[in-house]
């Protein structure tokens, strides 16, 4: 969904997309403890496994992004997560792309961890459910949101000629930002009444 | 270029090559250079005879790419080619969604010429071998190896939903219920990586894999990568020029 693949992008949006992606690794790096790189890859693997579930929307169907969730989860580690995550996929199914890497990463992490430091706290520490549902739902559905107008932003910042294009890609991302934010407000739910502290970016 | 791409080879200057030649293949801005290397590239993959599941991978196509195919040939103004209804193709408008359409599916087929049958296993050494932190290396190849394991512990979770029932659709209780599904999906992570983490502490992991030196590249490599590179910059010559 957020893939854009190889021969879209103009080369300096190619080339800010991978400065940034490489400062929120940067970031990811200097924040993840050395232990925590166990939790973090297998988080990783459950993230991209449960994005690989085909969640019907009326007539058709949609593949979770679940960054919201991963920013709540793995606070600034999402930007290694996905990368990784990234990767894996375009070499093992072909979608996305190699030159593409750093911009997808962006477009889905940065929204991701926006949303992890600015829900995560009410997400954490709230006693009311009804509460805890609403600011998962939130962040599950602002990161979605976050990444359509930025896969719009970098086609419109690519060519003038995609402009159209671009208005109508944004459009696309509402049905996924709905669905996206039920999930993410039940599995928030779920999680605080089974297993709270996974909820906590850092677990040692 | 890649017609002497078996699974073997040096990953590091295959990488290099793939993405080299595809940001020149990503950044041509004429039809017929575009349409000439398309050629090419799908020439030098059929010669090197990949397994028809790699060809499927071409199938699919990006949403918002359909997008892009139907409203440029609309939307960009030039000489009217046909109409439909109101709206009017112009000739720019469908050369340019040729053109990128050639584009995207060259850089794909690359990518799987190139790089489509390589295990992941053996790609965290080449990241390595090309200076990638360390950390992000290791979880690169954690995440490649429970990837499998926990899709199908998905997979199982999911016929136990269907077992007890459960008809997926467009309603909150099917969302609350894909929802307790990726819960319980990162419960289980969770506890497996608690339980890896310690097998690894059982076996004296000390804060790094022990890692075997890579073979040098061979010159069939070095051939190889020179091809992708030549074909590149050709490209990129014959595009400016």
């Amino acid at each position: 969904m957020a893939h854009i693949p190889d021969g879209l992008l103009s080369a300096p949006v190619l080339i800010g997309g991978g400065l940034l992606a490489a400062g929120g690794v940067a970031l990811g790096l200097r924040w993840l403890d050395e232990r925590m790189i166990p939790r973090t890859a297998l988080l990783a693997a459950a993230f991209f496994a449960g994005s690989l579930v085909a969640v019907p929307v009326g007539p058709s169907s949609v593949h979770l992004l679940l960054a919201g969730l991963m920013g709540v989860m793995l606070g600034p580690a999402t930007f290694l997560a996905v990368l990784v995550a990234l990767l894996l996929q375009t070499l093992l199914f072909g979608f996305g792309g190699l030159t593409t890497l750093g911009v997808n990463t962006v477009n889905i992490a940065l929204p991701g961890v926006l949303c992890g430091m600015a829900l995560g706290p009410v997400i954490r520490s709230t006693p009311r459910a009804s509460l805890r549902f609403a600011a998962g739902a939130a962040a599950g559905a602002l990161a979605v949101l976050g990444t359509g107008g930025m896969v719009a932003l970098v086609l419109w910042l690519s060519s003038s000629d995609f402009a159209p294009a671009a208005r109508v890609v944004i459009a696309t991302y509402l049905p996924l930002a709905l669905v996206e934010a039920f999930v993410t407000g039940a599995v928030v739910s779920f999680l605080a009444r089974v297993q709270p502290e996974a909820l906590r970016p850092v677990t040692s | 270029m890649k017609t002497d791409a078996a699974a073997t080879g040096d990953l590091r200057l295959r990488l290099v090559g793939a993405f080299v030649l595809i940001a020149c293949l990503s950044q041509l801005h004429r039809l017929p250079v575009a349409l000439a290397a398309l050629g090419v590239v799908v020439l030098a993959v059929a010669v090197s005879r990949p397994p028809a599941k790699l060809w499927r991978r071409l199938l699919h196509v990006e949403g918002f790419l359909l997008l892009l195919f139907a409203t440029l040939p609309f939307t960009l103004p030039g000489q009217p080619l046909f109409a439909l209804g109101p709206l009017t193709a112009s000739v720019e408008g469908v050369a340019r969604a040729a053109l990128i359409a050639a584009k995207v599916s060259a850089s794909a087929l690359v990518l799987v010429g190139l790089l489509g049958a390589v295990e992941p296993a053996r790609l965290g050494g080449a990241l390595r071998g090309l200076h990638v932190p360390e950390t992000l290396v290791r979880l690169f190849v954690l995440t490649a190896r429970y990837l499998a394991l926990i899709r199908d512990e998905a997979r199982r979770l999911l016929e136990a939903m269907r077992v007890r029932g459960f008809r997926p659709g467009s309603n909150r209780h099917s969302w609350r219920s894909y929802g307790h599904l990726v819960g319980m999906l990162l419960v289980r992570a969770l506890a497996r990586a608690q339980r890896v983490e310690e097998a690894m502490l059982c076996r004296g992991y000390e804060g790094r894999f022990p890692r075997l030196a890579l073979p040098p590249p061979t010159r069939r490599d070095w051939a190889g990568v020179t091809a992708a590179l030549a074909f590149g910059l050709a490209l990129t010559l014959a595009d400016r020029l």
